[in-house]
Protein backbone atom coordinates (compact mmCIF):
# COMPACT_ATOMS: atom_id res chain seq x y z
CA UNK A 1 0.00 0.00 0.00
CA UNK A 2 2.71 2.45 1.00
CA UNK A 3 4.84 1.95 -2.09
CA UNK A 4 1.76 2.31 -4.27
CA UNK A 5 0.94 5.54 -2.55
CA UNK A 6 4.56 6.65 -2.97
CA UNK A 7 4.39 6.06 -6.72
CA UNK A 8 0.95 7.63 -6.92
CA UNK A 9 2.14 10.76 -5.18
CA UNK A 10 5.25 11.05 -7.36
CA UNK A 11 3.00 10.85 -10.42
CA UNK A 12 0.71 13.44 -8.84
CA UNK A 13 3.63 15.79 -8.25
CA UNK A 14 4.87 15.34 -11.80
CA UNK A 15 1.40 16.14 -13.13
CA UNK A 16 1.23 19.18 -10.87
CA UNK A 17 4.61 20.41 -12.15
CA UNK A 18 3.51 19.82 -15.75
CA UNK A 19 0.29 21.78 -15.27
CA UNK A 20 2.21 24.64 -13.66
CA UNK A 21 4.69 24.66 -16.54
CA UNK A 22 2.05 24.51 -19.28
CA UNK A 23 -0.69 26.77 -17.93
CA UNK A 24 0.75 30.16 -18.96
CA UNK A 25 1.24 28.93 -22.52
CA UNK A 26 -2.26 27.52 -22.81
CA UNK A 27 -4.22 30.40 -21.30
CA UNK A 28 -4.73 33.95 -22.59
CA UNK A 29 -2.20 36.45 -21.21
CA UNK A 30 -4.89 38.10 -19.14
CA UNK A 31 -5.04 35.00 -16.94
CA UNK A 32 -1.42 35.23 -15.92
CA UNK A 33 -2.03 37.87 -13.29
CA UNK A 34 -5.08 35.98 -12.06
CA UNK A 35 -3.02 32.81 -11.77
CA UNK A 36 -0.27 34.67 -9.91
CA UNK A 37 -2.82 35.75 -7.33
CA UNK A 38 -4.20 32.20 -7.26
CA UNK A 39 -0.67 30.94 -6.57
CA UNK A 40 -0.30 33.35 -3.65
CA UNK A 41 -3.60 32.15 -2.22
CA UNK A 42 -2.54 28.54 -2.78
CA UNK A 43 0.51 29.21 -0.57
CA UNK A 44 -1.72 30.85 2.04
CA UNK A 45 -4.23 27.99 1.96
CA UNK A 46 -1.58 25.29 2.20
CA UNK A 47 -0.15 26.94 5.30
CA UNK A 48 -3.56 27.45 6.87
CA UNK A 49 -4.54 23.88 6.01
CA UNK A 50 -1.56 22.52 7.93
CA UNK A 51 -2.87 24.43 10.92
CA UNK A 52 -6.63 23.96 10.46
CA UNK A 53 -7.10 20.83 8.41
CA UNK A 54 -4.35 18.74 9.96
CA UNK A 55 -3.90 20.06 13.51
CA UNK A 56 -7.49 21.30 13.95
CA UNK A 57 -6.49 24.77 15.19
CA UNK A 58 -8.36 27.74 13.80
CA UNK A 59 -6.82 31.04 12.78
CA UNK A 60 -9.24 33.83 11.90
CA UNK A 61 -6.50 36.37 11.34
CA UNK A 62 -4.26 34.81 8.77
CA UNK A 63 -4.46 37.82 6.50
CA UNK A 64 -2.57 39.73 9.19
CA UNK A 65 0.52 37.53 8.74
CA UNK A 66 0.14 37.92 5.00
CA UNK A 67 -0.06 41.70 5.43
CA UNK A 68 2.73 42.05 8.00
CA UNK A 69 5.20 40.50 5.62
CA UNK A 70 3.87 42.43 2.61
CA UNK A 71 4.18 45.74 4.45
CA UNK A 72 7.52 44.89 6.07
CA UNK A 73 9.12 43.93 2.81
CA UNK A 74 7.42 46.83 1.02
CA UNK A 75 8.60 49.42 3.55
CA UNK A 76 12.14 48.05 3.88
CA UNK A 77 12.71 47.95 0.13
CA UNK A 78 10.97 51.26 -0.61
CA UNK A 79 11.61 53.59 2.33
CA UNK A 80 14.87 52.00 3.43
CA UNK A 81 16.12 50.79 0.04
CA UNK A 82 16.91 47.24 1.13
CA UNK A 83 17.50 44.73 -1.64
CA UNK A 84 14.26 42.87 -2.37
CA UNK A 85 15.41 39.39 -1.24
CA UNK A 86 16.49 40.86 2.12
CA UNK A 87 13.12 42.59 2.45
CA UNK A 88 11.29 39.34 1.71
CA UNK A 89 13.38 37.45 4.25
CA UNK A 90 12.71 40.10 6.89
CA UNK A 91 8.98 40.05 6.14
CA UNK A 92 8.79 36.27 6.45
CA UNK A 93 10.77 36.32 9.70
CA UNK A 94 8.49 39.05 11.08
CA UNK A 95 5.38 36.97 10.34
CA UNK A 96 6.91 33.88 11.92
CA UNK A 97 8.19 35.65 15.04
CA UNK A 98 4.87 37.43 15.54
CA UNK A 99 3.05 34.10 15.28
CA UNK A 100 5.37 32.64 17.90
CA UNK A 101 4.66 35.54 20.24
CA UNK A 102 0.90 35.02 19.85
CA UNK A 103 0.86 31.25 19.56
CA UNK A 104 3.10 30.14 22.40
CA UNK A 105 1.01 31.65 25.20
CA UNK A 106 -2.41 31.05 23.56
CA UNK A 107 -1.81 27.47 22.48
CA UNK A 108 -0.92 26.39 26.00
CA UNK A 109 -4.58 26.95 26.88
CA UNK A 110 -7.25 24.45 25.95
CA UNK A 111 -10.16 25.64 23.84
CA UNK A 112 -10.66 28.19 21.11
CA UNK A 113 -8.23 30.81 22.36
CA UNK A 114 -6.26 30.73 19.15
CA UNK A 115 -9.33 31.56 17.07
CA UNK A 116 -10.17 34.46 19.39
CA UNK A 117 -6.57 35.60 19.69
CA UNK A 118 -5.97 35.62 15.95
CA UNK A 119 -9.31 37.34 15.33
CA UNK A 120 -8.33 40.18 17.66
CA UNK A 121 -4.80 40.25 16.31
CA UNK A 122 -6.08 40.55 12.75
CA UNK A 123 -8.26 43.49 13.66
CA UNK A 124 -5.41 45.25 15.48
CA UNK A 125 -2.96 44.76 12.63
CA UNK A 126 -5.53 46.12 10.20
CA UNK A 127 -5.94 49.23 12.35
CA UNK A 128 -2.17 49.68 12.54
CA UNK A 129 -1.88 49.47 8.73
CA UNK A 130 -4.46 52.27 8.52
CA UNK A 131 -3.22 54.46 11.36
CA UNK A 132 0.59 54.23 11.27
CA UNK A 133 0.55 56.63 8.35
CA UNK A 134 4.22 57.60 8.72
CA UNK A 135 5.29 54.05 8.11
CA UNK A 136 2.51 52.50 6.02
CA UNK A 137 1.13 55.56 4.22
CA UNK A 138 -2.25 54.74 5.81
CA UNK A 139 -5.48 53.94 3.97
CA UNK A 140 -4.22 55.23 0.63
CA UNK A 141 -1.52 52.57 0.59
CA UNK A 142 2.19 52.25 0.08
CA UNK A 143 3.26 52.84 -3.50
CA UNK A 144 6.42 52.43 -5.52
CA UNK A 145 7.43 49.05 -4.15
CA UNK A 146 10.11 47.57 -6.43
CA UNK A 147 9.47 44.43 -8.44
CA UNK A 148 11.33 41.33 -7.35
CA UNK A 149 14.92 41.25 -8.45
CA UNK A 150 17.47 38.67 -7.40
CA UNK A 151 20.82 37.45 -8.72
CA UNK A 152 20.97 40.49 -10.97
CA UNK A 153 17.67 39.63 -12.63
CA UNK A 154 14.44 41.58 -12.35
CA UNK A 155 11.27 39.57 -12.75
CA UNK A 156 9.37 42.21 -14.59
CA UNK A 157 6.93 40.30 -16.81
CA UNK A 158 3.89 38.50 -15.50
CA UNK A 159 5.07 35.27 -17.06
CA UNK A 160 8.38 35.44 -15.18
CA UNK A 161 6.58 36.29 -11.97
CA UNK A 162 4.13 33.46 -12.54
CA UNK A 163 7.00 31.00 -12.49
CA UNK A 164 8.47 32.57 -9.35
CA UNK A 165 5.14 32.29 -7.51
CA UNK A 166 4.12 28.83 -8.71
CA UNK A 167 7.70 27.53 -8.40
CA UNK A 168 7.60 28.66 -4.77
CA UNK A 169 4.13 27.17 -4.33
CA UNK A 170 5.37 23.87 -5.73
CA UNK A 171 8.34 23.73 -3.35
CA UNK A 172 6.13 24.66 -0.40
CA UNK A 173 3.64 22.00 -1.48
CA UNK A 174 6.33 19.32 -1.49
CA UNK A 175 7.63 20.43 1.91
CA UNK A 176 4.12 20.43 3.38
CA UNK A 177 3.43 17.01 1.90
CA UNK A 178 6.67 15.69 3.37
CA UNK A 179 5.71 17.09 6.75
CA UNK A 180 2.25 15.58 6.59
CA UNK A 181 3.67 12.12 5.93
CA UNK A 182 6.07 12.21 8.81
CA UNK A 183 6.13 11.81 12.55
CA UNK A 184 5.10 15.45 12.80
CA UNK A 185 2.14 15.07 10.45
CA UNK A 186 0.87 12.13 12.44
CA UNK A 187 1.31 14.11 15.65
CA UNK A 188 -0.73 16.98 14.22
CA UNK A 189 -3.56 14.69 13.14
CA UNK A 190 -3.46 12.98 16.51
CA UNK A 191 -3.81 16.36 18.22
CA UNK A 192 -6.78 17.09 15.96
CA UNK A 193 -8.76 14.08 17.23
CA UNK A 194 -7.61 13.70 20.83
CA UNK A 195 -5.14 15.91 22.61
CA UNK A 196 -5.24 13.59 25.62
CA UNK A 197 -4.43 10.49 23.61
CA UNK A 198 -1.71 12.36 21.71
CA UNK A 199 -0.09 13.69 24.87
CA UNK A 200 0.00 10.38 26.74
CA UNK A 201 1.85 8.87 23.76
CA UNK A 202 4.60 11.42 24.28
CA UNK A 203 3.48 14.10 21.83
CA UNK A 204 4.24 17.56 23.18
CA UNK A 205 0.90 19.04 22.17
CA UNK A 206 1.61 22.70 22.97
CA UNK A 207 4.93 22.61 21.15
CA UNK A 208 3.54 21.02 18.00
CA UNK A 209 0.61 23.41 17.89
CA UNK A 210 2.92 26.39 18.27
CA UNK A 211 5.25 25.03 15.60
CA UNK A 212 2.53 24.48 13.01
CA UNK A 213 1.03 27.87 13.77
CA UNK A 214 4.38 29.55 13.17
CA UNK A 215 4.88 27.49 10.03
CA UNK A 216 1.48 28.52 8.68
CA UNK A 217 2.36 32.15 9.40
CA UNK A 218 5.66 31.67 7.53
CA UNK A 219 3.71 30.39 4.52
CA UNK A 220 1.47 33.46 4.80
CA UNK A 221 4.57 35.65 5.08
CA UNK A 222 6.09 34.20 1.92
CA UNK A 223 2.84 34.84 0.05
CA UNK A 224 2.63 38.38 1.45
CA UNK A 225 6.13 39.42 0.42
CA UNK A 226 5.69 37.92 -3.05
CA UNK A 227 2.40 39.82 -3.31
CA UNK A 228 4.01 43.16 -2.42
CA UNK A 229 6.71 42.80 -5.05
CA UNK A 230 4.19 41.73 -7.66
CA UNK A 231 1.56 44.46 -7.40
CA UNK A 232 4.18 47.02 -6.22
CA UNK A 233 1.50 48.59 -4.06
CA UNK A 234 -0.03 47.52 -0.76
CA UNK A 235 -3.03 48.94 1.04
CA UNK A 236 -4.83 47.79 4.21
CA UNK A 237 -7.89 46.50 2.33
CA UNK A 238 -6.05 43.41 1.07
CA UNK A 239 -5.39 42.25 4.64
CA UNK A 240 -8.72 42.78 6.35
CA UNK A 241 -10.94 40.31 8.18
CA UNK A 242 -12.54 39.65 4.77
CA UNK A 243 -9.26 38.33 3.47
CA UNK A 244 -8.83 36.05 6.49
CA UNK A 245 -12.29 34.59 5.91
CA UNK A 246 -11.49 34.18 2.25
CA UNK A 247 -8.47 32.00 3.10
CA UNK A 248 -10.50 29.96 5.59
CA UNK A 249 -13.13 29.43 2.88
CA UNK A 250 -10.49 28.22 0.43
CA UNK A 251 -9.28 25.66 2.96
CA UNK A 252 -12.77 24.42 3.82
CA UNK A 253 -13.96 24.35 0.22
CA UNK A 254 -10.80 22.62 -0.95
CA UNK A 255 -10.96 20.03 1.79
CA UNK A 256 -9.61 19.92 5.29
CA UNK A 257 -6.43 17.90 5.64
CA UNK A 258 -5.83 17.83 1.90
CA UNK A 259 -2.99 19.81 0.35
CA UNK A 260 -4.37 19.22 -3.14
CA UNK A 261 -7.65 20.56 -1.85
CA UNK A 262 -5.95 23.69 -0.54
CA UNK A 263 -4.52 24.42 -3.98
CA UNK A 264 -7.81 23.62 -5.71
CA UNK A 265 -9.82 25.77 -3.29
CA UNK A 266 -7.45 28.69 -3.77
CA UNK A 267 -7.45 28.49 -7.55
CA UNK A 268 -11.21 28.00 -7.72
CA UNK A 269 -12.06 30.91 -5.44
CA UNK A 270 -9.58 33.21 -7.17
CA UNK A 271 -10.72 32.42 -10.69
CA UNK A 272 -14.45 32.25 -9.96
CA UNK A 273 -14.91 35.93 -8.99
CA UNK A 274 -13.09 36.86 -12.19
CA UNK A 275 -15.94 35.21 -14.03
CA UNK A 276 -18.61 36.49 -11.70
CA UNK A 277 -17.78 40.17 -11.44
CA UNK A 278 -21.29 40.67 -10.15
CA UNK A 279 -20.57 39.09 -6.78
CA UNK A 280 -17.78 41.52 -5.97
CA UNK A 281 -19.83 43.57 -3.54
CA UNK A 282 -21.31 40.56 -1.81
CA UNK A 283 -18.16 38.48 -1.59
CA UNK A 284 -18.33 37.99 2.18
CA UNK A 285 -21.87 36.64 1.79
CA UNK A 286 -20.78 34.34 -0.99
CA UNK A 287 -17.87 33.06 1.10
CA UNK A 288 -20.20 32.48 4.04
CA UNK A 289 -22.61 30.57 1.83
CA UNK A 290 -19.78 28.48 0.36
CA UNK A 291 -18.52 27.68 3.88
CA UNK A 292 -21.93 26.56 5.11
CA UNK A 293 -22.80 24.61 1.97
CA UNK A 294 -19.45 22.83 1.89
CA UNK A 295 -19.63 21.85 5.53
CA UNK A 296 -23.19 20.63 5.07
CA UNK A 297 -22.95 18.77 1.77
CA UNK A 298 -19.29 18.06 1.12
CA UNK A 299 -17.46 18.02 4.45
CA UNK A 300 -14.32 16.73 2.74
CA UNK A 301 -14.41 19.63 0.27
CA UNK A 302 -13.34 19.52 -3.37
CA UNK A 303 -10.74 16.87 -2.49
CA UNK A 304 -13.50 14.53 -1.33
CA UNK A 305 -15.65 15.42 -4.33
CA UNK A 306 -12.79 14.51 -6.66
CA UNK A 307 -12.20 11.27 -4.78
CA UNK A 308 -15.90 10.38 -5.07
CA UNK A 309 -15.97 11.25 -8.75
CA UNK A 310 -12.89 9.13 -9.32
CA UNK A 311 -14.50 6.23 -7.45
CA UNK A 312 -17.66 6.53 -9.54
CA UNK A 313 -15.68 6.71 -12.78
CA UNK A 314 -13.48 3.78 -11.84
CA UNK A 315 -16.43 1.55 -10.95
CA UNK A 316 -18.38 2.64 -14.04
CA UNK A 317 -15.36 1.80 -16.17
CA UNK A 318 -14.91 -1.55 -14.47
CA UNK A 319 -18.54 -2.48 -14.94
CA UNK A 320 -18.13 -1.97 -18.68
CA UNK A 321 -14.91 -3.92 -18.92
CA UNK A 322 -15.53 -7.64 -18.28
CA UNK A 323 -11.84 -8.38 -17.73
CA UNK A 324 -11.85 -6.47 -14.47
CA UNK A 325 -15.36 -7.38 -13.37
CA UNK A 326 -13.89 -9.44 -10.55
CA UNK A 327 -11.95 -6.44 -9.25
CA UNK A 328 -15.06 -4.27 -9.35
CA UNK A 329 -16.87 -6.68 -7.08
CA UNK A 330 -14.21 -6.00 -4.41
CA UNK A 331 -14.79 -3.33 -1.82
CA UNK A 332 -12.39 -0.85 -3.38
CA UNK A 333 -14.72 0.94 -5.73
CA UNK A 334 -17.40 1.32 -3.09
CA UNK A 335 -15.61 3.65 -0.74
CA UNK A 336 -18.20 5.82 1.00
CA UNK B 1 13.22 -5.72 44.32
CA UNK B 2 12.95 -6.47 48.08
CA UNK B 3 14.26 -3.73 50.36
CA UNK B 4 14.78 -1.25 47.56
CA UNK B 5 12.41 1.44 46.34
CA UNK B 6 9.29 0.12 44.56
CA UNK B 7 9.13 0.30 40.76
CA UNK B 8 6.17 2.62 40.93
CA UNK B 9 4.70 4.42 43.94
CA UNK B 10 1.98 6.97 44.49
CA UNK B 11 1.87 8.70 47.87
CA UNK B 12 -0.79 10.88 49.43
CA UNK B 13 -2.49 11.64 46.12
CA UNK B 14 -5.41 14.01 46.63
CA UNK B 15 -7.53 15.44 43.83
CA UNK B 16 -10.53 17.74 44.17
CA UNK B 17 -13.04 19.00 41.63
CA UNK B 18 -14.61 21.99 43.32
CA UNK B 19 -16.40 20.45 46.27
CA UNK B 20 -15.95 16.84 45.14
CA UNK B 21 -12.91 14.99 46.42
CA UNK B 22 -12.21 12.43 43.72
CA UNK B 23 -9.06 11.10 45.41
CA UNK B 24 -8.12 11.39 49.07
CA UNK B 25 -4.62 10.56 50.26
CA UNK B 26 -4.26 7.62 47.88
CA UNK B 27 -1.10 5.55 48.25
CA UNK B 28 -0.15 2.38 46.45
CA UNK B 29 2.91 0.79 44.98
CA UNK B 30 3.58 -1.58 42.12
CA UNK B 31 6.38 -4.11 41.80
CA UNK B 32 8.20 -4.58 38.57
CA UNK B 33 6.94 -7.33 36.30
CA UNK B 34 3.56 -7.73 37.98
CA UNK B 35 -0.08 -7.20 37.05
CA UNK B 36 -1.62 -4.82 39.54
CA UNK B 37 -5.40 -4.47 39.47
CA UNK B 38 -7.25 -1.37 40.60
CA UNK B 39 -10.86 -2.11 41.43
CA UNK B 40 -13.76 -0.26 42.96
CA UNK B 41 -17.31 0.86 42.18
CA UNK B 42 -18.07 3.41 39.47
CA UNK B 43 -17.05 6.87 40.53
CA UNK B 44 -14.46 5.53 42.99
CA UNK B 45 -11.74 7.58 41.32
CA UNK B 46 -9.89 4.92 39.32
CA UNK B 47 -9.82 6.84 36.04
CA UNK B 48 -8.97 10.04 37.92
CA UNK B 49 -6.00 8.24 39.43
CA UNK B 50 -4.80 7.24 35.95
CA UNK B 51 -5.27 10.83 34.84
CA UNK B 52 -3.13 12.05 37.72
CA UNK B 53 -0.41 9.47 37.05
CA UNK B 54 -0.24 10.33 33.35
CA UNK B 55 -0.15 14.07 34.03
CA UNK B 56 -3.56 14.87 32.52
CA UNK B 57 -4.80 16.04 35.93
CA UNK B 58 -2.69 17.95 38.38
CA UNK B 59 -3.24 16.60 41.90
CA UNK B 60 -3.89 18.96 44.80
CA UNK B 61 -1.38 17.00 46.83
CA UNK B 62 0.76 13.91 46.57
CA UNK B 63 3.83 12.52 44.93
CA UNK B 64 4.49 9.96 42.22
CA UNK B 65 7.74 8.09 41.88
CA UNK B 66 8.62 5.83 39.02
CA UNK B 67 11.81 3.90 38.54
CA UNK B 68 13.76 6.08 40.94
CA UNK B 69 12.51 9.41 39.58
CA UNK B 70 9.81 11.82 40.67
CA UNK B 71 7.03 12.34 38.13
CA UNK B 72 5.10 14.80 40.23
CA UNK B 73 3.99 17.79 38.17
CA UNK B 74 5.32 16.51 34.85
CA UNK B 75 3.20 17.15 31.73
CA UNK B 76 1.69 14.07 30.00
CA UNK B 77 4.26 13.87 27.21
CA UNK B 78 7.09 13.85 29.76
CA UNK B 79 5.38 11.09 31.74
CA UNK B 80 5.19 9.07 28.51
CA UNK B 81 8.86 9.76 27.90
CA UNK B 82 9.66 8.27 31.28
CA UNK B 83 8.02 5.01 30.15
CA UNK B 84 4.40 5.14 31.36
CA UNK B 85 1.73 4.76 28.66
CA UNK B 86 -2.00 4.17 29.01
CA UNK B 87 -5.22 3.26 27.27
CA UNK B 88 -8.57 4.95 27.84
CA UNK B 89 -11.82 3.66 29.28
CA UNK B 90 -13.75 5.60 26.65
CA UNK B 91 -11.76 4.76 23.56
CA UNK B 92 -9.60 7.55 22.24
CA UNK B 93 -8.43 6.10 18.96
CA UNK B 94 -7.43 8.49 16.20
CA UNK B 95 -10.50 8.31 14.01
CA UNK B 96 -8.88 10.37 11.25
CA UNK B 97 -6.25 7.69 10.65
CA UNK B 98 -5.98 4.13 9.41
CA UNK B 99 -5.48 1.22 11.78
CA UNK B 100 -1.77 1.09 10.95
CA UNK B 101 -1.26 4.86 11.29
CA UNK B 102 -2.76 4.74 14.78
CA UNK B 103 -0.10 2.29 15.88
CA UNK B 104 2.70 4.10 14.04
CA UNK B 105 1.63 7.27 15.87
CA UNK B 106 2.01 5.31 19.10
CA UNK B 107 5.69 4.90 18.26
CA UNK B 108 6.13 8.69 18.17
CA UNK B 109 8.89 8.75 20.79
CA UNK B 110 10.99 6.09 19.13
CA UNK B 111 11.28 7.90 15.79
CA UNK B 112 14.91 8.65 15.10
CA UNK B 113 14.75 11.39 12.51
CA UNK B 114 14.50 15.13 12.70
CA UNK B 115 12.72 17.82 10.67
CA UNK B 116 15.50 18.01 8.09
CA UNK B 117 15.19 14.27 7.44
CA UNK B 118 11.48 14.39 6.72
CA UNK B 119 11.41 17.74 4.94
CA UNK B 120 14.19 16.61 2.60
CA UNK B 121 13.30 12.89 2.69
CA UNK B 122 16.73 11.57 3.52
CA UNK B 123 17.45 7.82 3.45
CA UNK B 124 17.11 7.85 7.22
CA UNK B 125 13.50 9.07 6.86
CA UNK B 126 12.60 6.16 4.57
CA UNK B 127 14.47 3.65 6.72
CA UNK B 128 12.70 4.80 9.89
CA UNK B 129 9.26 4.90 8.27
CA UNK B 130 9.75 1.35 7.04
CA UNK B 131 10.84 0.22 10.50
CA UNK B 132 7.86 2.00 12.10
CA UNK B 133 5.38 0.30 9.80
CA UNK B 134 6.97 -3.11 10.31
CA UNK B 135 6.91 -2.69 14.07
CA UNK B 136 3.33 -1.44 13.98
CA UNK B 137 2.30 -4.51 11.99
CA UNK B 138 4.07 -6.69 14.54
CA UNK B 139 2.22 -5.00 17.42
CA UNK B 140 -1.09 -5.44 15.62
CA UNK B 141 -0.55 -9.15 15.18
CA UNK B 142 0.73 -9.36 18.78
CA UNK B 143 -2.66 -8.14 20.02
CA UNK B 144 -4.41 -10.41 17.52
CA UNK B 145 -5.64 -7.72 15.14
CA UNK B 146 -5.24 -9.18 11.71
CA UNK B 147 -7.84 -7.02 9.98
CA UNK B 148 -6.95 -4.90 6.97
CA UNK B 149 -4.49 -2.42 8.49
CA UNK B 150 -5.22 0.26 5.89
CA UNK B 151 -8.86 0.41 7.02
CA UNK B 152 -9.98 3.64 8.68
CA UNK B 153 -9.64 2.92 12.41
CA UNK B 154 -13.20 4.08 13.08
CA UNK B 155 -14.52 1.21 10.95
CA UNK B 156 -13.17 -1.48 13.29
CA UNK B 157 -15.67 -3.22 15.55
CA UNK B 158 -15.61 -2.08 19.17
CA UNK B 159 -13.63 -5.01 20.54
CA UNK B 160 -10.97 -4.53 17.87
CA UNK B 161 -10.75 -0.83 18.69
CA UNK B 162 -9.87 -1.80 22.27
CA UNK B 163 -7.10 -4.05 20.96
CA UNK B 164 -5.96 -1.26 18.64
CA UNK B 165 -5.53 1.05 21.62
CA UNK B 166 -3.41 -1.56 23.36
CA UNK B 167 -1.29 -2.07 20.23
CA UNK B 168 -0.84 1.70 19.95
CA UNK B 169 0.27 1.90 23.58
CA UNK B 170 2.67 -1.02 23.15
CA UNK B 171 4.23 0.69 20.13
CA UNK B 172 5.40 3.38 22.55
CA UNK B 173 7.56 0.75 24.29
CA UNK B 174 6.17 1.38 27.79
CA UNK B 175 7.81 0.01 30.90
CA UNK B 176 4.57 0.56 32.79
CA UNK B 177 1.28 0.12 30.94
CA UNK B 178 -1.97 1.44 32.43
CA UNK B 179 -5.12 -0.21 31.08
CA UNK B 180 -8.42 1.48 31.95
CA UNK B 181 -11.21 -1.13 31.84
CA UNK B 182 -9.74 -3.07 28.92
CA UNK B 183 -12.48 -5.72 29.11
CA UNK B 184 -15.42 -3.29 29.09
CA UNK B 185 -17.66 -4.10 26.14
CA UNK B 186 -15.80 -7.30 25.23
CA UNK B 187 -17.57 -10.65 24.92
CA UNK B 188 -16.46 -13.74 26.86
CA UNK B 189 -14.18 -15.01 24.13
CA UNK B 190 -12.56 -11.59 23.67
CA UNK B 191 -12.13 -11.23 27.43
CA UNK B 192 -10.29 -14.50 27.76
CA UNK B 193 -8.07 -13.54 24.83
CA UNK B 194 -7.41 -10.27 26.67
CA UNK B 195 -6.32 -12.12 29.81
CA UNK B 196 -3.91 -14.16 27.75
CA UNK B 197 -2.68 -11.00 25.97
CA UNK B 198 -1.95 -9.26 29.27
CA UNK B 199 0.13 -12.26 30.33
CA UNK B 200 2.14 -12.01 27.11
CA UNK B 201 2.60 -8.28 27.67
CA UNK B 202 4.02 -8.97 31.12
CA UNK B 203 6.24 -11.65 29.62
CA UNK B 204 7.73 -8.92 27.42
CA UNK B 205 8.93 -7.22 30.60
CA UNK B 206 6.14 -4.65 30.82
CA UNK B 207 4.53 -4.00 34.20
CA UNK B 208 0.74 -3.63 34.01
CA UNK B 209 -1.69 -1.66 36.15
CA UNK B 210 -5.26 -2.36 35.15
CA UNK B 211 -8.57 -0.88 36.18
CA UNK B 212 -11.14 -3.62 35.73
CA UNK B 213 -14.64 -4.63 36.76
CA UNK B 214 -14.49 -8.19 35.48
CA UNK B 215 -13.69 -10.00 38.74
CA UNK B 216 -12.92 -13.32 37.09
CA UNK B 217 -10.29 -11.62 34.95
CA UNK B 218 -8.91 -9.66 37.91
CA UNK B 219 -8.63 -12.70 40.14
CA UNK B 220 -7.16 -14.75 37.34
CA UNK B 221 -4.28 -12.56 36.22
CA UNK B 222 -3.49 -10.08 39.00
CA UNK B 223 -0.58 -10.38 41.37
CA UNK B 224 -1.91 -7.62 43.55
CA UNK B 225 -5.16 -5.72 43.92
CA UNK B 226 -5.87 -2.24 45.26
CA UNK B 227 -9.48 -1.41 46.10
CA UNK B 228 -10.63 2.18 45.79
CA UNK B 229 -13.89 3.39 47.30
CA UNK B 230 -15.08 6.99 47.34
CA UNK B 231 -11.59 8.13 46.37
CA UNK B 232 -9.85 6.29 49.19
CA UNK B 233 -7.85 3.08 49.36
CA UNK B 234 -10.08 0.56 51.06
CA UNK B 235 -7.83 -2.47 50.82
CA UNK B 236 -4.65 -3.64 49.20
CA UNK B 237 -3.25 -7.15 48.90
CA UNK B 238 -3.18 -10.35 46.89
CA UNK B 239 -6.42 -11.28 45.11
CA UNK B 240 -7.15 -13.88 47.78
CA UNK B 241 -6.55 -11.41 50.63
CA UNK B 242 -8.73 -8.77 49.05
CA UNK B 243 -11.52 -11.25 48.39
CA UNK B 244 -11.54 -12.20 52.08
CA UNK B 245 -11.44 -8.61 53.34
CA UNK B 246 -14.80 -7.91 55.05
CA UNK B 247 -14.73 -4.20 54.22
CA UNK B 248 -14.28 -5.01 50.54
CA UNK B 249 -17.00 -7.60 50.59
CA UNK B 250 -19.35 -5.08 52.17
CA UNK B 251 -18.46 -2.11 50.03
CA UNK B 252 -17.91 -3.67 46.67
CA UNK B 253 -17.94 -7.37 46.07
CA UNK B 254 -21.09 -7.76 48.13
CA UNK B 255 -23.12 -5.34 46.11
CA UNK B 256 -21.79 -6.67 42.82
CA UNK B 257 -22.69 -10.27 43.56
N1 LIG C 1 -13.09 16.31 34.88
C1 LIG C 1 -13.87 16.12 35.96
N2 LIG C 1 -14.59 17.16 36.45
C2 LIG C 1 -15.38 16.98 37.54
N3 LIG C 1 -15.52 15.84 38.20
C3 LIG C 1 -14.83 14.77 37.76
C4 LIG C 1 -13.97 14.85 36.61
N4 LIG C 1 -13.41 13.65 36.40
C5 LIG C 1 -13.90 12.84 37.38
N5 LIG C 1 -14.75 13.51 38.18
C6 LIG C 1 -15.44 12.95 39.36
O1 LIG C 1 -14.51 12.25 40.13
C7 LIG C 1 -15.11 11.07 40.65
C8 LIG C 1 -14.31 9.87 40.22
O2 LIG C 1 -14.55 9.63 38.84
P1 LIG C 1 -13.70 8.57 38.00
O3 LIG C 1 -12.26 8.76 38.33
O4 LIG C 1 -14.10 8.64 36.62
O5 LIG C 1 -14.21 7.20 38.67
P2 LIG C 1 -14.05 5.70 38.16
O6 LIG C 1 -13.09 5.68 37.03
O7 LIG C 1 -13.55 4.98 39.36
O8 LIG C 1 -15.40 5.24 37.77
C9 LIG C 1 -16.55 11.06 40.19
O9 LIG C 1 -17.33 11.61 41.20
C10 LIG C 1 -16.52 11.96 38.97
O10 LIG C 1 -17.75 12.57 38.79
MG1 LIG D 1 -13.34 5.02 35.09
Amino acid sequence: MSSNRGKGSAAGLAAFAAIIAAAPFLLPDYYQSVLIVAGLFAILSMGLNLLMGYAGQISLGHAAFYGLSAYASGILTTTFHWPVPAGIAAGVVLSGVTAALIGIPTLKLKGHYLAMGTLGFGVIVYIVFNEAVGLTAGPSGLTGIPRLSAFGKTFSTDREYYFVVWGTAFVLFVLARNLVRSRMGRALRAIHTSESAASVLGIDVARYKAFVFVLSAVYAGIAGALYAHFVTFVSPGSFSFHASIQIVTMVVLGGMASLWGAVAGAVFLTVLPEWLRAIEDYDILVYGAILVLTMRFLPGGLAEGAERARGTLVSAFRRKSPASAAAASGAEGRKP
Amino acid sequence: MSGSEPFFAGEGITLRFGGVTALRDVAFSVSKGTVHAMIGPNGAGKTSLFNVITGLYEPDAGAIRFSGKSLTGLPPHAVAQSGIVRTFQNLEIFTNMSVLENVVTGAHLSVKYGPLDFFLRTPRYFREERRLREEARAELSFVGLDADVSLPAAQLPFGSQRMLEIARALAAHPRLLLLDEPAAGLNIRETSALGELIRRIVARGVTVVMVEHDMALVMDISDRVTVLNYGEVLADGTPAEVQRNPAVVAAYLGEEA
